[in-house]
Order: structure tokens, then sequence, then C-alpha cells
């Protein structure tokens, strides 16, 4: 880290020119170090117990995730229920931490979940592009926490990002903030049209600091999701964002991972990386929906002793 | 310098989707004087994964189309059989192996008029049956070769995928005939064959949720031969038990290996409007 210190972080966002000069002022990414790094974390052999336990940690922290044109209540409530019980065969299975949807399917989702303690998080702010006016995407985040939703995964403006208008990006998150009340942020970075590593140390920065209690790699709509790198370095920026301000922010990988041992490869990157503080359904989450059942079934496997079929699991 | 040339050996892998892995576990062993694989129960299930991953285009592909690359292995057993003869199988039993390869995939465009076709039923429908394959077969194969084309050809004609567990002491002939399909133009993951110990991997095989249905025509021990029937009926796979005596692979095959791995789908089809 650099010498800024808790008190000049007060300034940065003061004007443009202080955001953009910390920003830069933030050491790079050494991109090999990085990738290096997380491919071998990712060779770490986890089995047994641990592996029953980082499975049940992994479903406990499943935001399960439908964001299609396609949606309709019924398959809502259909994902609502296996929310809840995950395995209707095992009351053992813990339940997830959220459903993700579109924000004119949140009633249904609020309504399906009531009493579960599972969490409604809805995507707002003109998702997945961020391409619409500033009113709107306030709007858009005022109707989703209107109707329920108590976490709001919101993009940012990848545009303004790319063409250095740094002040406007940190505004934009600090505006929607406001606007989300009681309910929880996640910022978006969309790391898949960042480019660099070092883009996305600096979008981390600016959406730790604008507010959001959350940050997630990607809207899953662009063809390169959540990488392991890139959470290596999301979560670095979290773990010294901590260190400096005494905030803790979540991490949330999305988009890309389906099977359980990538789940468990991002498990031993935040216990690594971030420390086993981020080890819990309130500071790490899985966007995903095909991830579930592959946990399942290597639950299964666990439980039963032989392998598991898709056949015994819903197709959502 | 002498003028003795050191012979290239061999390394016989495994045969999972289409591509030569070795076994997960690192492992080998010796068999018939080369480097086996000796696969692990993981190999398995990743053959299991290809088989199925497999089943979609291989049963949806045109009886005809299976028939044509059914053939064109024939076709390439021919011009291995040398290969074949020189790991010590007998000529005939080649010859009489590429012979059954080419009875098997005539079948593959007739089993469906044999095994289905209309019903008649009082009523105005058009009702047929006809043979659909049930899936992803598990095959634990006998020692000899023309026993081993006995038992594949017959599970993928219909459109099945297979995972086939060679016998232990005589491998290489199933990872030859791996090479072989593998020129074939048959699609990766139909036909996954793996060598090492059956009576260590054919349990797992045989318990998968995944698999529909598995052929113990190579299990001696009538032990083991009970055991993987139980573990078989977790998902109600169909099971075909090995016979009580050495079968003769020479004999007339008959239908019923082609026949016990199909399913038969029955259709009404209202008429006169």
């Amino acid at each position: 880290m650099t010498a800024t210190t808790a008190s000049d972080l007060s300034s940065v966002t003061s004007s443009d020119a202080a955001l953009r000069a910390f920003l830069h002022g933030l050491p790079g990414v050494d991109q090999v170090g990085a990738e290096q790094r997380a491919a071998m974390l990712g060779t770490r052999s986890i089995k047994t117990t641990a592996k029953a336990w980082a499975i049940d940690l992994a479903i406990r922290m499943v935001d399960l995730t439908t964001l299609e044109g396609a949606d309709t209540p019924g398959k809502v409530r259909a994902l609502c229920a296996k929310a809840r019980r995950p395995d209707p065969a095992d009351p053992t299975c813990p339940p997830v931490a959220a459903i993700c949807v579109y924000p004119a399917m949140v009633p249904v989702a609020t309504e399906a979940l009531a009493g579960s303690g599972i969490h409604t998080a809805s995507v707002a702010t003109a998702f997945p592009s961020g391409q619409a006016p500033l009113e709107i995407k306030l709007a858009d985040t005022k109707a989703a926490v209107a109707a329920g939703a108590d976490e709001i995964d919101m993009v940012i403006n990848r545009g303004a990002f790319l063409a250095g208008r740094y002040l406007e990006v940190f505004e934009e998150i600090a505006a929607v903030k406001q606007a989300c009340g009681p309910a929880h942020l996640k910022v978006i970075l969309e790391t898949g049209e960042l480019s660099t590593y070092d883009n996305v140390r600096r979008a981390s920065w600016i959406g730790m600091l604008a507010g959001g209690d959350f940050i997630k790699t990607s809207t899953g709509k662009v063809p390169v999701a959540a990488t392991l790198p890139v959470t290596l370095v999301m979560l670095e920026a979290v773990r010294d964002f901590r260190d400096l301000t005494g905030r803790q922010v979540g991490v949330k990988p999305a988009g890309g991972i389906r099977t359980t041992k990538d789940a468990i490869k991002y498990l031993v990157l935040v216990n690594e990386t971030a420390g086993d503080d981020w080890l819990d359904p309130d500071w790490f989450r899985f966007g995903a929906s095909t991830l579930l059942n592959d946990l399942l079934m290597q639950r299964t496997k666990l439980t039963t002793g032989v392998y598991a079929g898709p056949d015994y699991f819903t197709l959502d | 310098m002498s003028d003795a040339r050191v012979a290239v050996r061999k390394t016989y892998k495994l045969f999972i989707g289409g591509k030569f892995p070795r076994s997960e576990s690192g492992r080998s062993y010796i068999a018939q004087d080369a480097n086996v694989a000796l696969a692990s129960r993981k190999d398995v299930r990743d053959a299991v994964v290809a088989a199925r991953a497999a089943v979609k285009g291989w049963s949806g592909a045109t009886a005809y189309n299976r028939g044509q690359i059914l053939y064109r292995v024939a076709e390439m057993l021919e011009g291995r059989r040398d290969q074949f003869i020189g790991l010590g199988l007998p000529t005939a039993e080649v010859d009489e192996a590429i012979d059954r390869w080419v009875w098997y995939a005539g079948w593959s465009d007739k089993i469906s008029q044999v095994y289905g076709g209309a019903n008649p039923v009082a009523g105005p429908y058009f009702n047929l049956s006809s043979p659909e394959p049930t899936g992803v077969v598990g095959l634990v194969t006998p020692p000899s070769f023309l026993g081993l084309v006995s038992v594949i050809a017959p599970a993928i004609v219909t459109g099945n995928t297979v995972v086939a567990l060679a016998a232990h002491d005589a491998p290489l002939a199933a990872v030859t005939l791996a090479e072989v399909l593998a020129t074939s133009d048959l699609p990766g993951g139909v036909v996954n064959i793996l060598t090492g110990d059956p009576a260590e991997t054919a349990p797992w095989l045989a318990a998968h949720m995944d698999v529909n249905a598995i052929d113990l025509a190579g299990v001696t021990d009538q032990t083991l031969a009970t055991s993987l029937e139980e573990a078989a009926a977790g998902n109600l796979k169909r099971v075909i038990r090995p016979s009580a005596s050495t079968p003769s692979w020479s004999d007339d095959p008959g239908l019923t290996r082609m026949t016990a791995f199909l399913e038969t789908k029955t259709v009404w089809h209202p008429k006169g409007i």
C-alpha cells in the first residue's frame, strides 16, 4: 500500500484530479504474479471432511441467479423453492444466501422467500450495460427496493470509467447507494470489460470509497466473466481497504463458476488473500445458477458414496 | 556405434472423450510386457461425463450415419489387421472380430424395423413403437478380442455410448481398438476405454447414478458379479449377467446384446382429421 492514511481518503474524492491521482497512485498489479499465485492456490487439494465443509459453505454463499428475458413468475417461484431446500432429499442441506432476479420479478421472489431468511437481490441501474441516464438508474434502484429487494446489484458506468471520468463513476455509485436506503449495495465492475488488472483494482477502490457493501466481478452477460486472478485482485483491495478504514467490504465473483472444484478454488483464494473473516455468506458470495447442482451432486457423492447423476436434480 | 536400432516403446494410455490421457492417478502397471495405465475411480467418473456428453449427438445421428461410421471402423480394423495379429492374437480371431463388427454395423438401420413398428389399436389412431437407446452403458469386457468387439459393437450400434473396462491381464487389444476408433470418424466420448483392474473400478461404474445399464460379460468372479448387480440396482440399471460357463464368442451372437440396451417408445397419433 501507499502511505495513504484514513484521513487522506476523505479528500481523495474531493475532485476528479484528486481521485485520479489517488487511483493512479495505487500500486500496479503484477499480472504474471497474480495469475501464477491464483493458479498455484488452485492446486490445493481439499478432501473428505474439509471438502464437505467447503461444499456446505459454498451452498450457503450461492446467490441463485436467473437473469433472462424469458423469466416468468413460475420459474422464479421454482427457483425460490430450490433456494429454500436445495436438496429436498436431504434436510441437512443448508439454504442458499439469496435469489438474484430482475426488478420486475422482485415481488414474486420476496413473497416466495418470506420467512426463510434468504435475501432477495435485484439487479438495477439499467443492467447489464448501465448505459442509461442517471435518473433512470436511480428510479430503477428505488423501484427494486420498494418492491422488496434487500440487496441491489448495480453496474458501474464503464463508459465513464474507461474514458477516465472517475469522479462521475464515484458519484453515480454514491447516488445509487443513497437510493438504496437500507438495502445492501453490490457494485458490479464488469471486469471482462476493464481490460487490465490495474483497472480492476482502481474500479474496486472507487466502488468501496463510494460506499458499496460488496464488489462483484461481472454481470455474466459478457464472454469473460469471473476469473481467479481478477478475484484475487479484488480480494486484495477489500483487505487493504479494511486495513485502512476499518470497514469490511464483501466480494462476489459471478459468471462462469460451474463446478464444485472451481468454487473450492475460490474459497482457498479467499482464505489465503483476505483471510477467514471473509469465509462467510455475509462477506463472500457466488453469483451462479448451474453451480448449485454440481455442489449438490458432489455433496450427494460424499454422503452416499456413489457418483450422482444430473437426472436426480432439477433443471433450472 | 552399433547398427541396432532402439525400438520406440509405446505407453498404452486410456481413451476418454476421444483423447488418450494418462490415468489421473498417475498409476500404471505392466501387462503383456507393456506399460499400461491403471485407471482410478476418477477416470471412471471422467469417462462417464464424456460418455454422457456424447449421448445427444450419437443417439441423434441418423441410423444410416451411425452405420456408415461403424463400417468405417471396420475398414480401419482391416487396415490394422497385422497390428492386432502382432499383439499375439490368433489370425482367425482377428478376422472374426472384424466380420462381427461389420455384422453389427449392418444392424444400425434395421433394428428399428425388427423391434419397432405399427401396433394395431381399436381407435382412430396410428400407434407406433420405436426402439430408443437407453443412454450410457458400462461394460466389463472379456479378455478375448472377439469378446471385446462383441460387447462394444452391439451397445453403440443402437445409439448408446459406452464406458468399457478392459480386462486386467489383456488390455493391449482394447487400447489398440481405441486407436482404431479415434481415427474412424466416431465422435469423441461414444466409446471410452479404461485399462486397469475392473475389480477396483467396476463397483464405481456399477453404482454410478448417471449410468443407465451395465454389461458384466467379463466378470468371472460370481461374488463380484452379484455385488455389482446389487450396486447397479441403486438406479435400476439394466444388467446383463455374465454367463456361468466360459462363453464361446464365436457362436451366433443373436440380438440380445443389442435389444438389452433399448427402450421402447410408443406414440399415439390421431388419424383422419
